[in-house]
């Protein structure tokens, strides 16, 4: 089962920001957070710039509105899952902190959907510093006609002219609305700021609905969403001498259905399930789960790449996916050892290890997900490539963020299990992960996420957004 | 109508869409106006449609919009036309901003027609904030339902209370306690009990805590049986004594401070028995506990463990513990002590007491924290009344006495207060006999700040001491300090430190009864005559008291002259002051400006200058 579906043969969908070759990116047009709302409705995506921007889905159900689609009529399944631009907004602005002497970037860590209703939309983005609440809804803008007083819906600074003009008022009139127009607006509800000293990381929204959690370098503070002015820490490793200081909160996600539990990875590649029931703060953690490399194993990247940078929990909260620089682990909650699976992502770098240290790509941060059924799990790698894994099989599929003409994929027959989407002209390798001469450590697809329910992956490969279905 | 009439409202009706919003809540906020100016009708047919169309504005306009609508029903015509606002109201309990649904779904209870059909409608909403509001409507709709719709209200409350989404389970659970009131009781215990178990047993922590709230109001619903059956095993899954004792015992200590602090009425619930053998142990450690927060918090309490503990525990268990509080070093936990006392006194009886716990007591009084001398002196009159006249004389008077020469003003004060109660509950004779000579004597002291707390004492005895005792004793007392001018230099009055080293020849210089001059003495002096004379007869009023009021209105210090010619006027209510204000007010511009007596004597001459000028309007209508 699922061999034919997360695993099968992926297609391309559509894609936002399209570069066309030899483009300049601006900085600020690189996607820095993908993120889908819980029933996959939405998508929204951050940027380095602080613009967050919102996708919908064109509604699957009801016929599409013939004058709207720009569809380039793909196969029809994929079609369900087609996306369009909604609207955007400048979250963040670049600020400067005097006190010290820091600046405080504008870009976008991450993005989180909160409870939507009505013709609203809520959702949580962060920079490094300060977590804002938007509140995304459909504005009536109405014009009207028909005032007691011409004049006045324009400007309201005339009172004594338009008194002086209009001597004949004899009967009361109600304004009529003469024309309605919808427009969507953001709005920024709540600003929850100063809390942390370091560089927040993570955000990840409660269960309940009405707290959420932000994380930081060595923090984890639990917000209510109703309130900005108060927060409470539920985790700090800061140790009182900094000397000390021997691993980093990297990020923080809280349980699926538990709203008493979060898990937390560390620099050290450790992840910590913690329960906010046992204690108001949590540093002393419910589990821990963390892999011994054996000694020999152990080489001066070790402990670099050993850090996690995400970690996702299934959807039935049974499993934790995590993703450090060369692997993806899938921890079972029951086992704390080892985990029950380990994915190598990018196993041919592992000689170039050296490299990618000097060229700080080693430090690169990259996103994991999980399909809703938790059978497939994804992360993104070099090149634009970005990994599919069947959870339980060996299934293992490479792609490349690109506009995959279906004639290519088909000219390269999947050979067991393996196939790969490549374009043309990229390198010229086999199917395999074999010794790769021209890995481009710059075009590095960090972020992607996987739809809740259906089998969508959007992968944002700097400025462009690429949505693949399977 | 006339243009100046409509055209405020006009004005008001067009801002309802200004461009601005502070504009459009002012309109909004008197949405009343602009309905009694429209009519009933046009309310119906333009009003209502009209905001019914722009529900889409600021949370600020929608709240005060919502508010407004609460109270339209008599703007549309009366409760047969009320089912015109719940379109608009029903929106409005469906926007995303939480105080805008509440107070929309206020008004919705308030408006009150077809509520079971808002209800109903708000119920299966789409969205959960149609769903949370509607969890407000349901004991309110109940009420007023058939039993068919009733059916129906309780199987949508089932639903809600298993929604998907957490915010409507805490809707419901918040709403189950008020809803189970108006449901009928049979239905209670079928299925509303079944509910509250499940939102009891709830994965999310808040939904639970909601759930809990309500247990109270589905105690009183249920019959005793099922309460017992029921709710019991809910609320207290397991023996409450061992969790209590275990908090009593935690390592935080602000745990342990506020479980301390509930340790008496904890042990209200429990045997005597209990008591000693569970949270016995507990409050003994407590009373060595290393914080001295948690030992105030339990020596504010541990008094009301005695009269459940009954006289034999109390010797046995509590004494110990009072008696360690009583030393604590802390002087707020001996505070808390004392203050309760009266309880234990109650239970053990005054020679247990006065065994065990006078000592401390007396060592208390002369504690160098003020406030503990000063609750000491506060509480003197209580063990008075306990102990009786005798025991409290040997005991306590002498204590008492001393209070009255503290350095710090409100321990005097509160001593003279204490004397008076003393005096009261011992009756007059006794006050003659222990109380008058000792206060008397006191006058003597060379400090004027002392003289004037006993002038205190004595017009709060002159009102309970027999007459003769007044009119023989203190009468001339107070005449002397009136009458004598010699004094100290001025400078020695400025501090009993400063002038201690020339004591001896200073009085020795000046007799001690004729130490009278400050001023301020002086004054108080007038004052009390003024309220001694009306408990005297004409006869001693003339002879005694005015004299000496009339020579005090010939003194040099103008404060004493007023209240000399204040105190005169009350006595004698022909004799006037005429001619005299002008002068006066002068002076007190002077007096406002010219301190006399250091920085004291500032406060008083600021404060007999607030003074003054009442008793210059009071004068001022006499004339």
């Amino acid at each position: 089962m699922a061999g034919e579906g997360a695993t099968g043969e992926w297609q391309f969908l559509q894609c936002f920001g399209e570069r066309t070759p030899g483009e300049d990116i601006q900085e600020a047009d690189v996607i820095s957070a993908v993120e889908f709302d819980a029933n996959g409705l939405h998508l929204a995506t951050g940027d380095r710039g602080g613009r967050v921007v919102l996708f919908e889905r064109v509604n699957p159900l009801a016929k599409p509105p013939a004058p709207d689609t720009r569809a380039p009529a793909p196969v029809p399944r994929g079609a369900a899952y087609e996306y369009r631009y909604m609207t955007e907004f400048q979250s963040h602005e670049p600020e400067f902190d005097y006190l010290k002497s820091l600046e405080i970037e504008e870009k976008i860590n991450k993005v989180r959907w909160c409870r939507s209703s009505n013709n609203t939309r809520m959702l949580l983005s962060t920079n490094d510093k300060t977590v804002k609440l938007w509140k995304v809804y459909e504005k009536k803008v109405t014009s009207l006609a028909n005032f007691n007083i011409e004049g006045r819906n324009t400007s309201v600074a005339n009172k004594p002219n338009a008194l002086s003009s209009h001597p004949k008022l004899t009967s009361l009139r109600m304004p009529k609305v003469t024309s309605t127009e919808v427009l969507l607006a953001a709005r920024c509800k709540k600003v929850y700021a100063n809390a942390h000293t370091y560089h927040i990381n993570s955000i990840s929204v409660n269960s309940d609905q009405a707290t959420f959690l932000s994380a930081d370098d060595l923090r984890v503070n639990l917000w209510n969403l109703d309130i900005t002015e108060q927060s409470f820490n539920v985790v700090d490793i800061k140790p009182s001498n900094m000397e000390d200081l021997t691993e980093v909160i990297t990020s923080a996600e809280f349980h699926p259905d538990q709203c008493n539990v979060f898990a937390y990875s560390s620099s050290k590649g450790c992840i910590r399930l913690a329960d906010m029931r046992s204690a108001a703060l949590c540093d002393k953690h419910a589990k821990a789960f963390e892999e011994v490399e054996a000694q020999a194993n152990k080489s001066f990247f070790s402990e670099i790449i050993a850090s996690i940078s995400d970690i996702t929990f299934s959807k039935d909260g049974r499993y934790i996916l995590s993703r450090d620089y060369m692997t993806l682990k899938l921890w079972d909650l029951a086992k704390e050892s080892a985990p029950v699976a380990t994915f190598n992502t990018h196993e041919h770098l592992r000689a170039r290890l050296c490299d990618l240290y000097e060229n700080d790509s080693i430090f690169d941060k990259f996103d994991c997900c999980m399909n809703g059924k938790g059978d497939a799990i994804a992360t993104g790698s070099y090149n634009n490539m970005f990994r599919v894994f069947g959870t339980w099989n060996s299934a293992d599929l490479t792609l490349e963020a690109s506009r995959d003409p279906m004639r290519k994929r088909l000219a390269t027959p999947s050979k067991a299990n393996r196939f790969a989407i490549r374009k043309n002209g990229v390198g010229k390798r086999g199917a395999g992960d074999g010794a790769e001469a021209g890995t481009d450590y710059a075009s590095k697809l960090l972020h992607l996420a996987w739809h809740p329910e259906a089998n969508v992956i959007a992968a944002a490969a700097s400025n462009s957004l690429y949505m693949y279905c399977a | 109508m006339a243009n100046e009439e409509l055209l405020p409202i006009a004005i008001l009706i067009d801002e309802l869409k200004s461009d601005e919003p502070m504009r459009r809540l002012n309109s909004v906020t008197r949405l009343s106006t602009i309905a009694v100016a429209l009519g009933e009708e046009r309310t119906r047919s333009e009003l209502v449609p009209f905001l019914a169309e722009n529900t889409d504005d600021e949370d600020e306009v929608l709240l005060a919009q919502a508010e407004q609508l609460g109270a339209f029903v008599p703007f549309v015509g009366g409760p047969q036309y009320a089912h015109l606002l719940l379109p608009l109201l029903e929106t409005l309990s469906t926007v995303e901003e939480t105080v805008v649904r509440e107070k929309a779904v206020d008004s919705l209870c308030k408006v009150g027609v077809q509520l079971p059909d808002s209800t109903l409608r708000l119920a299966t909403g789409d969205w959960f904030t149609s769903r949370v509001s509607a969890a407000g409507l349901f004991a309110t709709a109940y009420a007023r339902s058939p039993p068919a719709i009733k059916t129906e209200l309780r199987a949508l409350f089932t639903s809600l209370c298993k929604d998907d989404t957490p915010m409507v389970r805490r809707a419901a659970a918040q709403k189950l306690g008020s809803f189970a009131k108006v449901v009928e009781r049979d239905f209670v215990s079928r299925e509303l009990m079944s509910l509250f178990t499940d939102l009891t047993q709830d994965d999310q922590d808040s939904v639970r805590l909601l759930a809990v709230e309500s247990c109270g109001a589905f105690a009183s619903a249920l019959s005793r049986d099922d309460a017992v059956s029921h709710l019991l095993p809910v609320v207290q899954k397991t023996e409450l004594t061992p969790n209590f004792v275990r908090l009593l015992r935690d390592s935080e200590a602000e745990v342990r401070v506020a479980a301390a602090g509930k340790v008496s009425a904890f042990s209200r619930n429990l045997q005597p028995m209990q008591v000693v053998q569970h949270i016995i142990p507990c409050v003994r450690e407590l009373s060595t506990d290393g914080s001295q927060y948690v030992r105030a918090a339990l020596a504010s309490v541990v008094m009301e463990l005695a009269p459940l503990l009954g006289k034999q525990s109390t010797i046995e268990h509590l004494v110990p513990v009072f008696l360690t509080l009583l030393k604590d070093q802390y002087p707020d936990v001996r505070l808390n002590v004392i203050s309760k006392l009266d309880q234990v006194n109650q239970v053990i009886g005054i020679e247990l007491l006065a065994q065990s716990l006078l000592p401390a007591i007396e060592e208390l009084a002369e504690d160098k924290h003020w406030r503990v001398r000063l609750a000491i002196v506060d509480h003197i009159p209580l063990l008075a009344s306990q102990l009786g006249a005798e025991f409290f004389q040997e005991k306590l008077g002498p204590q008492c006495m001393k209070s009255l020469e503290d350095q710090v003003a409100s321990i005097r004060e509160a001593a003279a207060k204490t004397l008076q109660k003393i005096a009261q509950e011992f009756g007059p004779e006794w006050a003659k006999e222990h109380l008058v000579p000792t206060v008397l004597g006191m006058m003597k002291n060379p400090h004027y700040l002392y003289r004037m707390t006993m002038l205190l004492a004595i017009s709060m005895l002159a009102s309970i001491v027999a007459h003769d005792v007044l009119v023989g004793q203190m009468l001339p007392v107070l005449l002397n300090a009136a009458k004598d001018k010699a004094s100290y230099p001025y400078w020695a009055q400025v501090s009993p430190h400063f002038r201690r080293p020339m004591h001896e020849s200073l009085d020795k210089q000046y007799p001690a009864h004729a130490i009278s001059a400050v001023p301020n003495v002086k004054f108080n002096v007038a004052k009390m005559l003024e309220r001694i004379a009306p408990l005297l007869e004409r006869s001693v009023v003339q002879q005694t008291i005015r004299p000496t009021l009339v020579d005090l209105c010939e003194d040099s210090d103008m404060d004493v002259r007023f209240y000399a010619r204040q105190a005169l006027h009350s006595c004698e209510p022909h004799w006037l002051v005429s001619g005299k204000r002008h002068q006066h007010s002068q002076w007190c511009m002077n007096r406002a400006t010219l301190p006399k007596e250091g920085a004291l004597g500032f406060l008083n001459g600021s404060l007999c200058f607030a003074g003054h000028c009442g008793a210059l309007a009071q004068v001022g209508c006499a004339d």
